[in-house]
C-alpha cells in the first residue's frame, strides 16, 4: 500500500527513476518473473529447447488451424445473418456458378491472401463478432438499414487497397483484351490500364444486391 | 325436330369441325408430342452480346439491348443501366444517350432527371437472344411495303 503512495506527485523529487523503469523493476521483483528468470534445477536444456520447440509447433498449427477454419465459406455461413441475406445473393452471380466450374467463397473477396494483411482483417473482423452477438444486423429490415453502411465499408477498403482482392485472381498481365467483348476491352484500356480506376469503383453489386445508391459516385 | 333446332345443330358442326380444322393448322408452340407427354427441356439460348445496334422496325421502337445484361441491377435501390446510359456518363461510357423523352414526365414537361415513369428500363427495352422463334415472323417494315424494290439486297421482307 505504501508504494501506491510513493508514485503519488509529492513523491516525484525524492525518487528520480522515470515511470518505464520504475514499473520494469516492479515486474523483474514478481516471484513469477524472477522463478522464470532463474536458470532450470531440474529441466534439462534438451529437454527444454526440444519441448519449447514442439510446443512451438503445436501451437503455431492450431493457430493457423483455426484461422483458416475462420476463413471457409461455411464458417462465415454459419451465422443467420450471412446465411439468410448475403449468402442468398451470392448464389447464382458469376462468383458462384459459372462455365469453367471456379467458385469464389466468402474469404476469397473479404479476406485479404497475403498473412499481416489476413491477420489485419480478422483483427476487424472481431467487429463483426461484436455484430452478431448484439444483433445489430439479426432481422431482415436490421440488414437493409445497415447495408448501405456496410457496403461502404467494403467499398472503401477496396479502394483503399487497389482492389486487392479482386486481384488475388484477376491480375491485369493475365487479362486478355482480345477474349472480351469490345466494351470492356476499351473500359479496361481506358481506366483500369491507366490507373485511373480501380476494379471496385465500377463493379459494384456484383456478388451481392446494392443498397440505396442515391449520392454513390457513378449511380444516380 | 323443329327448324330451329337443326339450324341450330348445323351451326353447331360447323363450329366444331371449323375448331378443329383451324386448330390442325395453329402452330404448335410445344412441339411436336402431344400436351400431355413429357419432353426434355430445350437448352437454354445464348444471349445476343455482340454490341451491334439492331436496326429499328419502325421508328419509335425502344432500341434492343445488344450486350449481356446479367447481374445488373435494376430495382429501387439501384438502375445499372443509367451508370452509362445516363447524359452525364457517356462520354466515358461511349454508351448512347438514353432519348430525351426519357426526361419528361406525362405532361411533355422536362425534368431535372430521368422521368420515374421511364425508371424500369427493361419494360422497354430487351436483349435478345439466339433462339429460333417458333412461329414464323412474318413483320415487314414501312420501307418493304411501300418501295420494295429500293430494299437492300431485292428482299422485300426482312
Amino acid at each position: 500500500m505504501s508504494a501506491t503512495q510513493d508514485t503519488g506527485p509529492r513523491a516525484e523529487p525524492a525518487r528520480p527513476r522515470g515511470r518505464v523503469a520504475r514499473l520494469l523493476g516492479w515486474i523483474g521483483r514478481l516471484p513469477v518473473v524472477r522463478t522464470a528468470l532463474r536458470p532450470a534445477r531440474h529441466l534439462s536444456l534438451a529437454f527444454l529447447t526440444l519441448g519449447g520447440f514442439l510446443g512451438g509447433v503445436v501451437f503455431w498449427g492450431g493457430f493457423n488451424t483455426a484461422l483458416e477454419y475462420t476463413n471457409t465459406t461455411e464458417f462465415c455461413v454459419g451465422c443467420h445473418e450471412m446465411q439468410a441475406n448475403v449468402f442468398q445473393e451470392l448464389q447464382g452471380t458469376i462468383h458462384h456458378v459459372n462455365r469453367s466450374g471456379v467458385r469464389a467463397g466468402c474469404p476469397a473477396c473479404h479476406v485479404p491472401h497475403d498473412w499481416t494483411d489476413k491477420i489485419a482483417r480478422k483483427m476487424q473482423a472481431s467487429k463483426e463478432v461484436w455484430g452478431h452477438i448484439f444483433g445489430t444486423i439479426s432481422t431482415r429490415e436490421l440488414f437493409l438499414e445497415h447495408r448501405r453502411t456496410m457496403a461502404e465499408r467494403e467499398w472503401a477498403r477496396m479502394e483503399a487497397n487497389d482492389s486487392l482482392e479482386c486481384r488475388n485472381c484477376h491480375t491485369t498481365e493475365a487479362m486478355d483484351l482480345t477474349k472480351q467483348n469490345p466494351r470492356a476491352a476499351s473500359a479496361h484500356e481506358r481506366f483500369l490500364f491507366t490507373g485511373e480506376r480501380t476494379c471496385i469503383q465500377c463493379h459494384r453489386g456484383i456478388a451481392h444486391r446494392l443498397p440505396d445508391m442515391r449520392g454513390v459516385s457513378g449511380w444516380q | 325436330m323443329s327448324p330451329t333446332r337443326i339450324v341450330l345443330a348445323a351451326t353447331a358442326a360447323f363450329v366444331l369441325g371449323a375448331g378443329a380444322l383451324l386448330a390442325q393448322d395453329a402452330p404448335r408452340l410445344r412441339g411436336p408430342q402431344p400436351f400431355p407427354a413429357e419432353q426434355p427441356a430445350p437448352p437454354v439460348p445464348r444471349d445476343v452480346t455482340n454490341d451491334v445496334r439492331v436496326r429499328r422496325n419502325y421508328p419509335d421502337q425502344p432500341p434492343l439491348i445488344p450486350h449481356a445484361i446479367e447481374g445488373y441491377a435494376l430495382d429501387l435501390n439501384a438502375n445499372k443501366c443509367m451508370t452509362c446510359h445516363a447524359r452525364q456518363f457517356t462520354e466515358q461510357s461511349q454508351a448512347p444517350m438514353i432519348s430525351v423523352t426519357h426526361y419528361q414526365d406525362r405532361d411533355g414537361t422536362t425534368l431535372g432527371g430521368l422521368a420515374p415513369r421511364r425508371y424500369a428500363c427493361l419494360a422497354c427495352h430487351v436483349p435478345q437472344t439466339e433462339a429460333r422463334p417458333a412461329v414464323e415472323n412474318r413483320f415487314r417494315d414501312m420501307d418493304a411495303l411501300a418501295e420494295p424494290e429500293r430494299q437492300p439486297g431485292g428482299r422485300g421482307r426482312h
